[in-house]
């Protein structure tokens, strides 16, 4: 029991610590690295209470993907040095007002949850499906998912859809001029249509691939 | 004192894990070069050793000899990081490959998603290397490869997924123990070849070695990089390829099962038949680096999104109808 306390207290600082760097740290590509860090001790932590799907889909999800597209935009932007004008140049006042009505939102929020905490006992026995004992959580994640919440499961999926649909139209563009490749059409070439036998009158030339 | 026992007794199992594996690893670079060289009708290394066998040992002891250089204008930490990273992921995910019934590290019950997991943070040594490196060609490198694997992640993933419906549990044992009737290399070939290929691409072999492409990124990633951390990065990688084809046996070509279940054949423990058919897929994965020439970048990206993706999902809405309608799903 006493390595399983051990254990917890790591990785929560381990989160706890990094969550702090992530705004911080003055480089952003380092504050990802952070942020990364505090995906993966937080899936440890799932993995500790026994929600070992939920850990891996963690890691898989947020570590394996989001994160790297992440980290892919702010390499690619070099977000370090816009951060820096943005505190420099002399209308970034206009964001102030803004970033302070967020941030009391938010530090709101983590009252009501530390409040909240206190319910958690009548918050659980109020809750439509009970944990079979025996059986692995992704069985009983799969049951409960597939079942009772079928309809809000497919619906969250159509969101998902309609925001990826919806991000591709947004940033799609036809652009002119560009040669494309099409493999149907390399394959079926023939020598008749490859070749083509011209006849060309003497000082006028001819024009031909326009 | 008793839990100090525990952690005895599993670093011991551990160190008994991860020496073959990196003994393997040097081996396995030895065969790669070897196959790849009788393809091209040369001798390969076959100097250092019988059979030239040490070749790798020799390779490994001069990269300790070398000189680490680190650029001044790197970010030295996550440069220092990154090939500790790839290696540690490489090495992280033996830990619940099924060698027999009992013969494994950790028995967990979403062992294909960790391994799942574990492939999909190694992208990030990659990453790391190429952006801490402070040089346009790592920096290139490392961009097409996390394009690179995590749209390849995309198709292992449903590829997984159709084995999944087939066994009805994520543990690593219980998909082994499925095909016991039948490898599920038979209903399932097409997701095997797409399996191959995708293996091929996460793990940057050629012919989809694209963050490293010698011709036009010297070396991708890896090209500040010397001494003992290029080995590490190297070694990594030949440990990934050797995780893919380990993913590969035990996903389709029933495991550590022996192919026939008859007298002389059963003899042989479930261990050997597993490192055989790794050998067997590593061959293949040699064959494959010495025929096919290098894709180009454009292509790379439509086989995997425009081809590979819808051709998995719709197997797995076959294999799902097929199980349904023939009463086959398996039962939890």
């Amino acid at each position: 029991m006493i390595a399983h306390a051990i254990f917890f207290y790591v990785f929560s600082v381990i989160a706890v610590v990094s969550a702090i760097m992530v705004t911080v740290s003055k480089n952003t590509v380092h504050s990802v690295f952070f942020l990364i860090l505090d995906f993966i001790s937080i899936s440890c932590l799932f993995i500790m209470i026994g929600a070992e799907f939920l850990g891996m889909i963690m890691l898989i999800v947020y570590v394996g993907a989001v994160a790297v597209l992440f980290l892919f935009v702010v390499m690619m932007l070099n977000v370090a040095q816009q951060k820096n004008q943005w505190f420099v140049s002399k209308d970034s006042s206009r964001h102030i007002p803004i970033g302070l009505l967020i941030s009391v939102v938010i530090f709101f929020e983590l009252i009501i949850v530390i409040g909240g905490w206190k319910y958690k006992p009548d918050l659980f026995n109020s809750a439509k499906s009970s944990l079979e004992i025996g059986v692995s959580n992704t069985h009983s994640l799969g049951q409960v998912l597939y079942t009772d919440y079928i309809h809000v499961f497919q619906i969250s999926g159509m969101i998902l859809l309609i925001a990826m649909i919806g991000a591709i139209v947004l940033t799609f563009r036809q652009r002119e001029g560009v040669k494309k490749q099409s493999y149907l059409k390399q394959i079926s070439r023939e020598r008749t249509e490859g070749v083509e036998v011209l006849e060309v009158a003497s000082n006028k030339g001819v024009k031909i691939d326009d | 004192m008793e839990y100090l026992n525990i952690i005895f007794q599993e670093s011991y199992k551990i160190l008994f894990l991860l020496v073959p594996v990196l003994v393997s690893v040097a081996m396995i670079v030895w065969l790669d070069r070897r196959v790849w060289a009788f393809v091209q009708k040369r001798q390969g290394p076959n100097v250092v050793g019988p059979f030239g066998l040490l070749q790798s040992l020799a390779d490994a002891l001069k990269y300790i000899f070398k000189e680490i250089i680190i650029p001044a204008s790197s970010n030295k930490v996550i440069f220092i990081l990154a090939p500790i990273i790839t290696m540690t992921l490489a090495l992280i995910a033996w830990a619940v490959i099924p060698f027999g019934v009992e013969q494994v590290l950790a028995d967990i019950n979403v062992g294909i998603l960790y391994i799942f997991a574990v492939s999909s943070l190694g992208v990030y040594g990659i990453i790391m290397g190429g952006w801490a490196s402070n040089s346009k060609y790592p920096f290139l490198g490392a961009i097409r490869s996390a394009a690179q694997m995590v749209s390849y992640e995309v198709s292992i993933g449903i590829i997984i997924i159709n084995v999944l419906l087939c066994v009805g549990s994520l543990n690593l044992n219980d998909i082994v123990v499925a095909q016991k009737e039948m490898w599920f290399v038979i209903p399932l070939f097409p997701m095997f070849v797409i399996f191959f290929i995708s293996a091929l691409a996460e793990t940057n072999r050629p012919p989809f070695d694209l963050p490293e492409a010698e011709a036009e990124l010297v070396a991708g990633y890896q090209t500040e990089y010397s001494g003992m951390m290029y080995a590490m990065f190297w070694l990594g990688e030949y440990a990934n390829i050797l995780l893919m084809c380990a993913l590969g046996s035990i996903l389709f070509l029933g495991g550590w099962l022996s192919p026939i279940d008859l007298y002389p054949f059963n003899l042989i423990p479930g261990a050997l038949w597993l490192i055989f058919k790794i050998l067997f897929l590593f061959i293949l994965f040699a064959l494959v680096k010495a025929i096919v020439p290098r894709y180009r970048y454009d292509q790379l990206m439509r086989l995997g999104w425009k081809i590979f993706l819808p051709l998995s999902l719709t197997y797995v809405v076959l294999t799902a109808s097929y199980l349904f309608y023939f009463n086959l799903l398996p039962t939890i």
